[in-house]
Protein backbone atom coordinates (compact mmCIF):
# COMPACT_ATOMS: atom_id res chain seq x y z
CA UNK A 1 0.00 0.00 0.00
CA UNK A 2 3.14 2.16 0.82
CA UNK A 3 4.64 1.96 -2.40
CA UNK A 4 2.53 3.74 -4.65
CA UNK A 5 2.57 6.82 -2.50
CA UNK A 6 6.24 6.82 -2.83
CA UNK A 7 6.04 6.95 -6.51
CA UNK A 8 3.89 9.67 -6.45
CA UNK A 9 6.11 11.52 -4.29
CA UNK A 10 8.75 10.73 -6.34
CA UNK A 11 6.94 12.08 -9.40
CA UNK A 12 6.10 15.56 -8.09
CA UNK A 13 9.69 16.49 -8.58
CA UNK A 14 9.79 18.91 -11.25
CA UNK A 15 13.13 18.72 -12.54
CA UNK A 16 15.06 15.28 -12.99
CA UNK A 17 18.66 16.65 -12.00
CA UNK A 18 17.13 18.03 -8.94
CA UNK A 19 15.56 15.25 -8.21
CA UNK A 20 18.90 13.39 -8.60
CA UNK A 21 19.87 15.95 -6.12
CA UNK A 22 17.50 15.82 -3.73
CA UNK A 23 18.07 11.98 -3.64
CA UNK A 24 21.58 12.34 -2.88
CA UNK A 25 20.42 15.13 -0.69
CA UNK A 26 18.07 12.78 1.58
CA UNK A 27 20.83 9.84 1.10
CA UNK A 28 22.84 12.44 2.90
CA UNK A 29 20.51 12.80 5.30
CA UNK A 30 19.79 9.10 6.17
CA UNK A 31 23.56 8.79 6.72
CA UNK A 32 24.30 11.68 8.88
CA UNK A 33 21.30 10.21 10.80
CA UNK A 34 19.18 13.16 10.87
CA UNK A 35 15.93 13.39 12.49
CA UNK A 36 14.59 15.16 9.16
CA UNK A 37 11.83 13.46 7.07
CA UNK A 38 12.04 13.69 3.07
CA UNK A 39 8.41 14.89 3.29
CA UNK A 40 8.81 18.02 5.11
CA UNK A 41 11.04 19.56 1.79
CA UNK A 42 8.14 17.82 -0.47
CA UNK A 43 6.08 19.95 1.08
CA UNK A 44 7.93 23.26 1.32
CA UNK A 45 8.37 22.68 -2.58
CA UNK A 46 5.29 22.23 -3.24
CA UNK A 47 4.40 25.42 -1.36
CA UNK A 48 6.59 27.18 -3.19
CA UNK A 49 6.00 26.23 -6.58
CA UNK A 50 2.52 27.32 -5.85
CA UNK A 51 3.06 30.99 -4.61
CA UNK A 52 5.26 31.26 -7.76
CA UNK A 53 2.19 30.40 -9.92
CA UNK A 54 -0.01 32.24 -7.95
CA UNK A 55 2.57 35.72 -8.06
CA UNK A 56 2.86 35.15 -11.91
CA UNK A 57 -0.90 35.53 -12.47
CA UNK A 58 -1.60 38.11 -9.72
CA UNK A 59 1.61 40.28 -10.28
CA UNK A 60 1.36 41.84 -7.36
CA UNK A 61 -2.61 42.81 -8.12
CA UNK A 62 -5.01 43.16 -4.99
CA UNK A 63 -6.43 39.76 -4.30
CA UNK A 64 -10.34 39.10 -3.22
CA UNK A 65 -9.45 35.89 -1.49
CA UNK A 66 -12.82 34.08 -1.13
CA UNK A 67 -15.17 36.20 -3.95
CA UNK A 68 -18.66 35.78 -4.26
CA UNK A 69 -17.94 36.85 -8.15
CA UNK A 70 -16.10 33.35 -8.68
CA UNK A 71 -17.46 30.11 -8.83
CA UNK A 72 -15.91 26.80 -9.54
CA UNK A 73 -18.66 23.55 -10.30
CA UNK A 74 -16.67 20.20 -9.70
CA UNK A 75 -17.59 17.14 -8.35
CA UNK A 76 -16.03 16.68 -4.62
CA UNK A 77 -15.57 13.40 -4.51
CA UNK A 78 -13.95 12.02 -7.93
CA UNK A 79 -13.63 8.42 -8.77
CA UNK A 80 -11.02 9.12 -11.42
CA UNK A 81 -8.30 10.80 -11.34
CA UNK A 82 -7.00 10.84 -14.94
CA UNK A 83 -10.10 12.86 -15.94
CA UNK A 84 -12.06 15.22 -13.49
CA UNK A 85 -14.48 17.54 -15.08
CA UNK A 86 -14.25 21.17 -14.32
CA UNK A 87 -15.87 24.50 -14.65
CA UNK A 88 -15.11 27.91 -13.59
CA UNK A 89 -17.41 30.65 -14.07
CA UNK A 90 -17.08 34.36 -12.90
CA UNK A 91 -20.31 36.68 -12.62
CA UNK A 92 -19.58 39.99 -14.88
CA UNK A 93 -21.42 41.79 -17.15
CA UNK A 94 -18.28 41.13 -19.81
CA UNK A 95 -18.81 44.88 -20.55
CA UNK A 96 -16.17 47.03 -21.61
CA UNK A 97 -15.97 48.51 -18.76
CA UNK A 98 -16.55 45.84 -16.18
CA UNK A 99 -15.37 42.19 -17.94
CA UNK A 100 -13.12 39.31 -17.01
CA UNK A 101 -9.57 39.60 -18.42
CA UNK A 102 -8.10 35.72 -17.53
CA UNK A 103 -8.88 32.35 -15.46
CA UNK A 104 -6.40 30.35 -13.98
CA UNK A 105 -7.27 26.95 -12.50
CA UNK A 106 -5.04 25.64 -9.86
CA UNK A 107 -4.08 21.87 -8.51
CA UNK A 108 -1.57 22.69 -5.21
CA UNK A 109 -0.90 19.30 -4.64
CA UNK A 110 -0.41 18.14 -8.43
CA UNK A 111 3.39 18.27 -9.51
CA UNK A 112 2.98 21.64 -11.12
CA UNK A 113 0.10 23.50 -9.74
CA UNK A 114 -1.10 25.49 -12.91
CA UNK A 115 -3.54 23.29 -14.63
CA UNK A 116 -4.78 25.58 -17.30
CA UNK A 117 -5.41 29.38 -18.16
CA UNK A 118 -8.04 30.99 -20.18
CA UNK A 119 -7.92 34.33 -22.36
CA UNK A 120 -11.32 35.99 -22.16
CA UNK A 121 -12.73 39.46 -23.18
CA UNK A 122 -15.73 41.41 -23.92
CA UNK A 123 -16.46 39.49 -27.12
CA UNK A 124 -16.78 36.05 -24.66
CA UNK A 125 -20.37 37.41 -23.88
CA UNK A 126 -19.93 35.34 -20.27
CA UNK A 127 -17.51 34.50 -18.04
CA UNK A 128 -17.11 30.82 -18.11
CA UNK A 129 -15.19 27.78 -19.03
CA UNK A 130 -14.90 24.16 -18.89
CA UNK A 131 -12.14 21.24 -19.23
CA UNK A 132 -11.19 18.31 -17.96
CA UNK A 133 -7.68 17.66 -15.98
CA UNK A 134 -5.74 15.48 -13.74
CA UNK A 135 -5.35 15.08 -9.75
CA UNK A 136 -2.46 13.71 -8.57
CA UNK A 137 -4.30 13.70 -4.95
CA UNK A 138 -7.12 14.79 -2.93
CA UNK A 139 -6.83 18.76 -2.29
CA UNK A 140 -8.19 22.53 -2.47
CA UNK A 141 -8.19 23.70 -5.88
CA UNK A 142 -8.03 27.07 -6.39
CA UNK A 143 -9.74 29.60 -9.63
CA UNK A 144 -7.86 32.93 -10.11
CA UNK A 145 -9.80 35.69 -12.33
CA UNK A 146 -8.35 38.70 -13.45
CA UNK A 147 -11.17 41.16 -13.72
CA UNK A 148 -10.79 44.51 -15.84
CA UNK A 149 -10.71 46.33 -12.79
CA UNK A 150 -7.34 45.26 -12.10
CA UNK A 151 -8.54 43.07 -9.07
CA UNK A 152 -7.83 39.56 -8.60
CA UNK A 153 -11.06 37.32 -7.53
CA UNK A 154 -10.32 34.21 -6.30
CA UNK A 155 -12.41 30.31 -5.39
CA UNK A 156 -11.57 27.25 -3.90
CA UNK A 157 -12.85 23.92 -3.77
CA UNK A 158 -11.98 20.44 -2.14
CA UNK A 159 -12.15 17.64 -3.83
CA UNK A 160 -11.74 13.48 -2.87
CA UNK A 161 -9.56 11.67 -5.45
CA UNK A 162 -10.26 7.82 -4.81
CA UNK A 163 -8.15 6.74 -7.45
CA UNK A 164 -5.03 9.46 -8.00
CA UNK A 165 -4.13 10.12 -11.19
CA UNK A 166 -0.77 9.61 -10.92
CA UNK A 167 -1.30 5.57 -9.80
CA UNK A 168 -1.61 4.87 -13.59
CA UNK A 169 1.83 4.39 -15.23
CA UNK B 1 -1.59 14.86 -33.20
CA UNK B 2 -4.15 15.07 -36.31
CA UNK B 3 -7.76 14.70 -35.27
CA UNK B 4 -9.76 17.75 -33.92
CA UNK B 5 -13.31 18.01 -32.97
CA UNK B 6 -14.89 21.32 -32.62
CA UNK B 7 -18.97 22.00 -31.54
CA UNK B 8 -20.52 24.82 -32.72
CA UNK B 9 -24.15 25.45 -31.66
CA UNK B 10 -26.99 25.76 -34.65
CA UNK B 11 -29.66 28.43 -35.12
CA UNK B 12 -27.94 30.86 -33.26
CA UNK B 13 -29.66 34.49 -33.02
CA UNK B 14 -27.55 37.35 -33.01
CA UNK B 15 -26.42 38.72 -29.70
CA UNK B 16 -26.66 35.23 -28.34
CA UNK B 17 -23.67 33.48 -26.14
CA UNK B 18 -23.05 30.27 -27.86
CA UNK B 19 -20.70 27.54 -25.43
CA UNK B 20 -18.19 26.18 -28.48
CA UNK B 21 -16.57 22.84 -27.56
CA UNK B 22 -13.12 21.86 -29.20
CA UNK B 23 -11.06 18.98 -28.40
CA UNK B 24 -7.74 17.58 -30.56
CA UNK B 25 -6.12 13.96 -30.45
CA UNK B 26 -3.18 14.15 -28.13
CA UNK B 27 -1.08 12.10 -25.25
CA UNK B 28 -0.47 15.17 -23.58
CA UNK B 29 2.65 13.21 -21.48
CA UNK B 30 2.92 14.90 -18.63
CA UNK B 31 7.10 15.10 -18.50
CA UNK B 32 6.72 13.50 -14.55
CA UNK B 33 6.01 9.99 -15.42
CA UNK B 34 8.65 6.94 -15.74
CA UNK B 35 8.59 4.61 -18.51
CA UNK B 36 9.91 0.91 -18.25
CA UNK B 37 13.23 1.40 -18.55
CA UNK B 38 13.27 3.71 -15.33
CA UNK B 39 13.59 6.86 -17.31
CA UNK B 40 10.91 10.03 -17.22
CA UNK B 41 9.09 9.52 -20.62
CA UNK B 42 10.00 13.23 -21.84
CA UNK B 43 7.58 15.68 -21.69
CA UNK B 44 5.00 16.25 -25.03
CA UNK B 45 1.82 18.25 -24.74
CA UNK B 46 -0.36 20.71 -26.23
CA UNK B 47 1.05 24.36 -25.31
CA UNK B 48 -1.91 27.15 -26.58
CA UNK B 49 -5.49 26.78 -28.04
CA UNK B 50 -6.43 30.00 -30.47
CA UNK B 51 -9.50 30.52 -31.30
CA UNK B 52 -10.21 33.32 -34.07
CA UNK B 53 -13.39 34.75 -35.46
CA UNK B 54 -12.98 36.15 -39.20
CA UNK B 55 -8.94 36.53 -38.20
CA UNK B 56 -9.73 38.61 -34.73
CA UNK B 57 -8.77 36.28 -32.04
CA UNK B 58 -11.60 35.92 -29.71
CA UNK B 59 -10.13 32.78 -27.37
CA UNK B 60 -6.94 31.70 -25.82
CA UNK B 61 -5.81 29.52 -23.93
CA UNK B 62 -2.59 27.92 -22.00
CA UNK B 63 -2.45 24.09 -21.69
CA UNK B 64 0.42 22.53 -18.74
CA UNK B 65 0.52 18.75 -18.55
CA UNK B 66 -2.66 18.67 -16.21
CA UNK B 67 -4.77 18.35 -18.87
CA UNK B 68 -6.51 14.88 -19.82
CA UNK B 69 -4.66 12.71 -22.98
CA UNK B 70 -7.33 14.49 -26.01
CA UNK B 71 -7.59 17.31 -23.77
CA UNK B 72 -11.10 19.14 -24.11
CA UNK B 73 -12.73 22.66 -23.26
CA UNK B 74 -16.01 24.62 -23.72
CA UNK B 75 -15.70 28.31 -23.91
CA UNK B 76 -18.13 30.99 -24.43
CA UNK B 77 -18.81 33.38 -27.59
CA UNK B 78 -21.23 36.06 -28.06
CA UNK B 79 -22.42 35.61 -31.75
CA UNK B 80 -22.90 38.81 -33.50
CA UNK B 81 -22.88 37.65 -37.16
CA UNK B 82 -22.36 34.89 -39.19
CA UNK B 83 -18.74 33.94 -40.11
CA UNK B 84 -15.73 31.55 -39.85
CA UNK B 85 -13.97 30.04 -36.95
CA UNK B 86 -10.73 28.69 -37.03
CA UNK B 87 -9.29 26.64 -34.20
CA UNK B 88 -5.19 26.24 -33.82
CA UNK B 89 -3.72 23.75 -31.46
CA UNK B 90 0.43 24.22 -31.00
CA UNK B 91 2.32 21.33 -29.14
CA UNK B 92 5.35 20.78 -27.61
CA UNK B 93 7.16 19.69 -31.51
CA UNK B 94 5.86 22.93 -32.88
CA UNK B 95 2.93 20.90 -34.64
CA UNK B 96 0.37 22.48 -35.25
CA UNK B 97 -3.48 21.35 -36.10
CA UNK B 98 -5.97 23.45 -37.77
CA UNK B 99 -9.75 23.16 -37.41
CA UNK B 100 -12.31 25.29 -39.06
CA UNK B 101 -16.01 25.45 -38.45
CA UNK B 102 -18.34 27.65 -40.03
CA UNK B 103 -20.89 29.97 -37.22
CA UNK B 104 -24.12 30.91 -38.70
CA UNK B 105 -26.05 33.39 -37.03
CA UNK B 106 -29.71 34.26 -37.85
Amino acid sequence: MSLPIVRCLSRSIVNPARRRGLVRFGQGLAMASLAVRPEVSQADAARDRLQAAIAEFTQGRVMVPDSTRLRIEIDALVENGNSVPIRVSALSPMTDTDHVQRILILAPRNPQPQVALFHLGVHSGRAEVATRFRMAESQSLQALALFSDGRIHRAQADVVVTLAACLEN
Amino acid sequence: MSRAVVRVPQQVRAGEVIEITAMVAHPMETGYRTGDDGRIVPRHIVRELQCEFDGQTVFRMTFFPALTANPWVAFPLRAERSGLLTFTWTDDQGRVVIERAELRVS
